[in-house]
């Protein structure tokens, strides 16, 4: 793998940047691999670099449907963050923002991370209580949570001059989540990439499953590819919204939903708020990128989607929402939209398990998967390299539903 | 702008109507139906690449709850409910 530094940017550059190797290879399909990953988003590429980093699995194939990276890793809002709810989700995220903290080095790809702090803006009685709730499970487990008065809240957020006294909602204080921060989506995914195409794992780009392959014995045997059948004794599927329409076709249903999730971002400005904001009763959330755009969240619509774009009215609720506690944003230019479609379990937490079809594996549900890419990935190669649940994943089991013993973070992300 | 046919007010913006969530089956009864059984109709709603049935919610105009057969993939309603006469 070729090292990026600030020498061999410019040896390059004295060659006329000719001279870079492409990230990765392309390699021809084979016929059969030991594991097959479905899916090189952020958790299909990450699972693929740790299943051979972490674990010592060979022979491991990417198979993607569009172009890497170009699925959810490529529609989210980058927030890395750690504020749950639950003794079982707090120290999985917080081993997911740590490890991000050192994938810049880890990977040597510049990820842009930006440890910047999350602001909470808090309207409602209700919700600081459950933030406050939130803050002493929080606290067990190194995440950290700070309510803050609404003048610490005003003069940490400058551009904040709405939900005044007068107000429908105004703003009656504030936590700060110093862990939280934002990075660079496409370095994620493209640091990835080439940390496990170095290592041997094989991305097949424009390769789409149309079907899992059960064998005699019931067993995973393989996928059905426009260019044949892939076999593996293993496949692991990773590919959001996408979940029940794969594990369908082996007859097998999950308790998840696909649900569209909007988001946009604005014209680029001038430095004008250095945290991320989270208006969690008003239901948006932003930041500034590194260009200046306001990078904007807001709720997902109602009910099943898979239309991955954007509502007009969740658009302008939205707007109006933000436009109320943050008017000067009246005169940005809003220059793009988009959505992505990803599903979401009755309890709003992850499912990581072997399914019931042996040697299947899933990985679904993350709903604000984003921040879990790392952690997500380190976890699911532990299950398909030792077939056992990674300590910090085992309350994210199938199992749960069996004996409905819910992790339940419903509220605590973007879904409502 | 997804327009919902309300039997009684007729296509009205989807921003007056509050999603009901889907249809499911008629609730088991718990100590007939085995442990499998109770678990899917309490975890496992229908995920269609398509057609869905859902309920809605008239909040902001008459009220009525009314239920849809809405594309999944293009939020075409393909099946509005039937006329209040």
């Amino acid at each position: 793998m070729q090292n990026y530094s600030i020498f061999a940017l410019v040896r390059h550059a004295l060659n006329g940047h000719t001279t870079w190797a492409p990230a990765w290879r392309s390699p021809p399909l084979k016929e059969s691999y030991d594991v097959v990953v479905i899916g090189a988003g952020g958790h299909g590429l990450a699972t693929a670099y740790y299943l051979v980093k972490e674990f010592g699995v060979a022979n491991v194939a990417v198979l993607e449907r569009g172009w890497l990276g170009g699925g959810n890793v490529a529609r989210n809002t980058v927030t890395v963050r750690s504020n749950y709810m639950r003794d079982a989700s707090i120290p999985f995220y917080v081993k997911s923002v740590a490890l991000y903290e050192g994938l810049a080095d880890e990977l040597n790809f510049n990820m842009m991370h930006s440890k910047r702090t999350m602001i909470d803006v808090v309207q409602t009685f209700p919700k600081m209580r459950e933030l406050r709730r939130r803050q002493l499970t929080m606290d067990i487990y190194g995440s950290t949570y700070v309510q803050i008065s609404t003048e610490e809240v005003r003069r940490r957020i400058p551009a904040l001059t709405g939900g005044g006294p007068d107000a429908r909602l105004p703003v009656i204080g504030g936590m700060v989540h110093t862990d939280a921060g934002v990075n660079r989506h496409d370095a994620v995914a493209w640091g990835y990439a080439r940390g496990a195409d170095a290592r041997g794992v094989e991305l097949h780009q424009q390769m789409p499953v149309i079907n899992l392959l059960r064998g005699s014995d019931g067993a995973i045997k393989g996928v059905e590819t426009p260019r044949g059948v892939v076999r593996a004794p293993k496949v692991a599927v990773a590919v959001s919204g996408h979940t029940t329409t794969l594990t369908e076709t082996v007859g097998l249903r999950l308790p998840l939903r696909t649900m569209n999730l909007t988001a946009f971002v604005s014209e680029p400005v001038k430095p004008l708020v250095d945290v991320v904001v989270n208006c969690p009763d008003s239901g948006f959330y932003f930041s500034q990128s590194d260009k200046g755009e306001m990078v904007i969240g807001g709720a997902p619509d109602m009910g099943q989607s898979f239309r991955r774009d954007i509502k007009q009215h969740v658009f302008e609720d939205t707007v109006t929402a933000m436009l109320s506690l943050f008017p000067s944003f009246r005169k940005l230019k809003l220059l793009r939209q988009w959505g992505g479609h990803l599903d979401i379990a009755p309890d709003a937490s992850p499912i990581m398990d072997e399914t019931d079809v042996p040697g299947l594996f899933v990985t679904a549900g993350w709903w604000g998967g984003y921040k879990a890419i790392p952690a997500g990935g380190l976890t699911f190669a532990h299950l398909i390299a030792k077939g056992a649940l990674h300590p910090l994943m085992e309350p994210f089991s199938l199992k749960r539903f069996k004996h409905l013993d819910y992790v339940m973070e419903s509220g605590t992300t973007t879904a409502r | 702008m997804m327009l919902i046919p309300c039997p009684f007010c007729g296509n009205r913006s989807e921003s007056e109507f509050a999603y009901g969530g889907p249809v499911k089956p008629d609730r088991p009864d718990s100590h007939v139906t085995d442990d499998e059984g109770w678990v899917a109709f309490l975890t496992t709603v229908p995920n269609p690449v398509g057609p869905v049935h859902e309920h809605w919610w008239h909040v902001k105009g008459c009220g009525a709850w009314l239920t849809i057969w809405r594309d999944t993939r293009t939020h075409d309603i393909v099946e509005g409910p039937p006329d209040a006469g």
